[in-house]
């Protein structure tokens, strides 16, 4: 049976209905109700994406006496000093408007008598989070010039123009398929938003058996926005600084509710308070859980026994609306938090720039280097600690510049019918459909999740790697992507799913081995423990190591650190703020 | 950790089948119609959307023994919605020994 082909077009393509992309839909629909904007999404946007189970806290938030600058020092010393200060401010300027925002939709957020927003430290704000992709979903539903298509999985970008050295080519929509019916989607938009969301599944799992999908990151975001983006030839930042959560064990449920809700400390097996002795960022939480059980003294946990029934209590409810597998086996067991400390553990390194800084390398406006391509949340880079109000600050701030871009005729309708891209895609789908291929989609991924945990710093190497040992992984995940299509079995459009899912890990793993590699020192313990550099080197890597993609290698270079608040000069090096005028120039090439 | 639909109270609706945001449900033959079916129970994120979607509390919720010890499967969660409030059941071996209840217009505690 041929595929069918479905053609659609319109002002605005977003890429992934999520947090940043359902908020860029509202943003873009409110500011002008002609633009036509379509929104296409792997799963169902009623609660695909990383808010599918409802979250916590809002931990992005500008409090009552701080400013937005307080928001970018935190966010900068929790990266050790490599993220975009320009990127952190104009997201924190927007942090409480889009709060606000979330509020009239029908948030639950605690307020005290005199109508104030009550605080969960410096950043944090309390919540009943449950239902709030529903709510950010349902306000897109009823934008009368929104098209929201669900379960389709957009695998690449129209490129007009080449992907050659000088001239990048220009954006002008994305091709996909049904993830359960056998049809081809061809997109074309002037402007085309990427928010995919980052990457989870390039590394072996906590459980790689049957649980294998109990993680914190969605398993759903397969990195589909940073491989398009990269094989457009886009620019990307930061990859070598890869995110690794330290959760509640097995569970892999929050530990940010324990620590700072009930002030729960990191103890040994021993009973000592550890955390004081390795520091208090992010990525030295994981790193002293991980050098206490190296030396001996592990298992690790969260002190919660003497925090009382009725501070268990709330703990099981607060669970609920976020991660419930944790109240389950509290409830499960039949002893609750106070009664038992709660064992923690790392999870597996993810490539996600709503945590850390991996991703596009973008302007203030949230323009990649492509023309027509904007980027917004987890697939965006240098801009670190995003959580949800990060990742919608960043889906309105995109929204402004595709608003303005179009009115101004920086991006305009393709002139041109070429549709190349698609045919070959077409070519593609039947034959992955109709070849009797000796190789699954599923032995790819393990291949890939072996190949990384053991050479490339996963949670069997003790999150350690050399540069032999990356060059041992590059090797490996080279031969992967030189596995032709017509030797995959797929017999199934989820099949097919699942094999694009895997190429995409294979290509963003294939730069993450690349950035590794550049980044000669160890800034950050876990997230980049270099065996071969294992001091940190401000002389010679306070810099950002960013990549492209060209003809079939990855390319790694280093870019100067941003000011934040940068002047604008247009043309040079430091012109971060603005990418409209390189745009221009590339359009007429 | 993954689901279970109970063949006898899934009416076949489809709304669990619209909410999994990994797209893992789909409608097969039951005895008396259709009914959801998870095709790959290892791919389950343990996000309950479907749980908290199905109006006739037929999906099951548990963790599989290789995050919970042999026991851990006996005990499983499912939720029944009342206006704004979610009662949260829990049950083992198919019998319900205690039940959380959630107020939706109040935040978390911590």
């Amino acid at each position: 049976m041929p595929v069918t082909t479905v053609r659609k077009s319109a002002d605005v393509l977003i890429i992934g209905g999520g947090t940043a992309g359902c908020y860029a839909a509202l943003t873009l629909s409110e500011r002008d109700p002609e633009k036509r904007i379509l929104v296409v999404e792997k799963a169902n946007i009623l609660r695909s994406g990383c808010l599918a189970a409802g979250v916590n806290a809002l931990n992005a938030y500008i409090t009552k006496g701080h400013t937005p600058d307080f928001y970018v020092d935190y966010a900068l010393r929790d990266a050790h000093g490599i993220a975009r200060e320009d990127l952190l401010l104009s997201m924190s300027e927007h942090l409480n408007e889009v709060t606000e925002r979330l509020e009239d939709l029908g948030l639950v957020i605690l307020k005290d008598e005199n109508g104030e927003y009550v605080a969960r430290g410096n950043r944090n704000l309390k919540i009943n989070g449950e239902n709030i992709k529903p709510l950010l979903a349902n306000a897109v539903l009823a934008l009368p010039n929104v098209e929201v298509l669900n379960e389709v999985n957009v695998v690449g970008l129209h490129l007009e123009g080449g992907a050659s050295k000088d001239a990048p080519g220009v954006v002008t929509g994305a091709y996909g398929h049904g993830v359960r019916e056998e049809v081809l989607y061809e997109f074309r938009a002037p402007a085309v938003l990427v928010a995919t969301g980052g990457a989870a599944g390039i590394y072996r799992p906590n459980h790689p058996g049957f649980s294998r999908h109990k993680m914190w990151y969605s398993p759903f975001n397969t990195g589909a926005g940073y491989a398009m983006g990269i094989l457009a030839g886009a620019e990307m930042t930061t990859f070598e600084m890869r995110f690794i959560a330290l959760r509640c064990k097995d569970t892999i449920a929050p530990t940010g509710t324990l620590a700072q809700g009930v002030g729960a400390r990191q103890v040994n097996a021993l009973g000592d308070v550890y955390e004081d002795k390795y520091g208090l960022t992010t990525s030295q939480r994981v790193w002293g859980t991980v050098a206490e059980t190296k030396a001996g003294r592990g298992p690790c946990y969260l002190r919660t026994v003497g925090i009382g029934e009725d501070a268990a209590g709330s703990l099981e409810k607060a669970y609920l609306n976020m991660e419930p597998s944790q109240t389950l086996k509290w409830v499960a067991a039949g002893k609750n938090a106070n009664e038992e400390n709660v064992e923690i553990e790392g999870t597996e390194p993810y490539i996600t720039g709503g945590h850390t800084a991996s991703g596009y390398w973008v302007d203030d406006g949230r323009r990649t280097t492509v023309p027509g391509l904007y980027a917004a949340g987890d697939v965006a880079g240098g801009s670190p600690q995003k959580y949800v109000t990060g990742a919608l600050a960043e889906g309105l701030l995109a929204a402004s510049s595709i608003e303005e871009d179009l009115n101004s005729g920086l991006v305009a309708p393709s002139s041109s019918d070429s549709v190349d891209s698609a045919t070959s895609f077409a070519t593609l789908l039947q034959d992955l459909l109709e070849a009797e291929g000796n190789v699954t989609p599923e032995e790819l991924e393990a291949a890939l999740q072996t190949t990384m945990d053991t050479y490339a710093g996963g949670i069997g190497s003790g999150y350690e790697f050399t540069e032999s040992s990356l060059d041992e992984a590059k090797a490996r995940v080279r031969e992967l992507l030189a596995v032709p299509p017509l030797q995959v079995s797929c017999s199934t459009m989820r099949d097919v799913t699942h094999y694009f899912e895997v190429r995409e890990r294979l290509v963003v793993a294939e730069v993450l081995l690349a950035h590794l590699k550049a980044r000669k020192e160890t800034r950050w313990h876990c997230f980049a423990e270099n065996k071969s550099f294992p001091e940190q080197d401000d002389e010679g890597f306070l810099c950002y190591v960013n990549s492209r993609y060209r003809d079939g290698a990855v390319e790694t270079f280093t870019r100067p650190l941003s000011e934040r608040r940068p002047e604008k000069t247009a043309g040079t090096e430091r012109d971060y703020r603005d990418f409209t005028g390189r745009w221009a120039n590339e359009h007429s090439h | 950790m993954s689901i279970r639909i109970d063949e006898q109270a899934c009416v076949g609706c489809g709304r669990c089948i619209r909410v999994c945001p990994g797209s893992l449900l789909k409608l097969v033959p039951g005895e008396t119609g259709g009914v959801a079916a998870i095709e790959s129970p290892e791919d389950c994120w343990g996000c309950v959307s479907c749980v908290k979607e199905c109006a006739f509390s037929a999906i099951h919720f548990y963790l599989a023994e290789d995050i919970s010890g042999k026991d851990g499967p006996r005990t499983t969660m499912q939720v029944r919605a009342e206006g704004p409030l979610l009662h949260w059941d829990f049950s083992k071996d198919g019998a319900l020994f205690r039940t959380i209840t959630v107020d939706r217009r109040n935040s978390n505690d911590y």
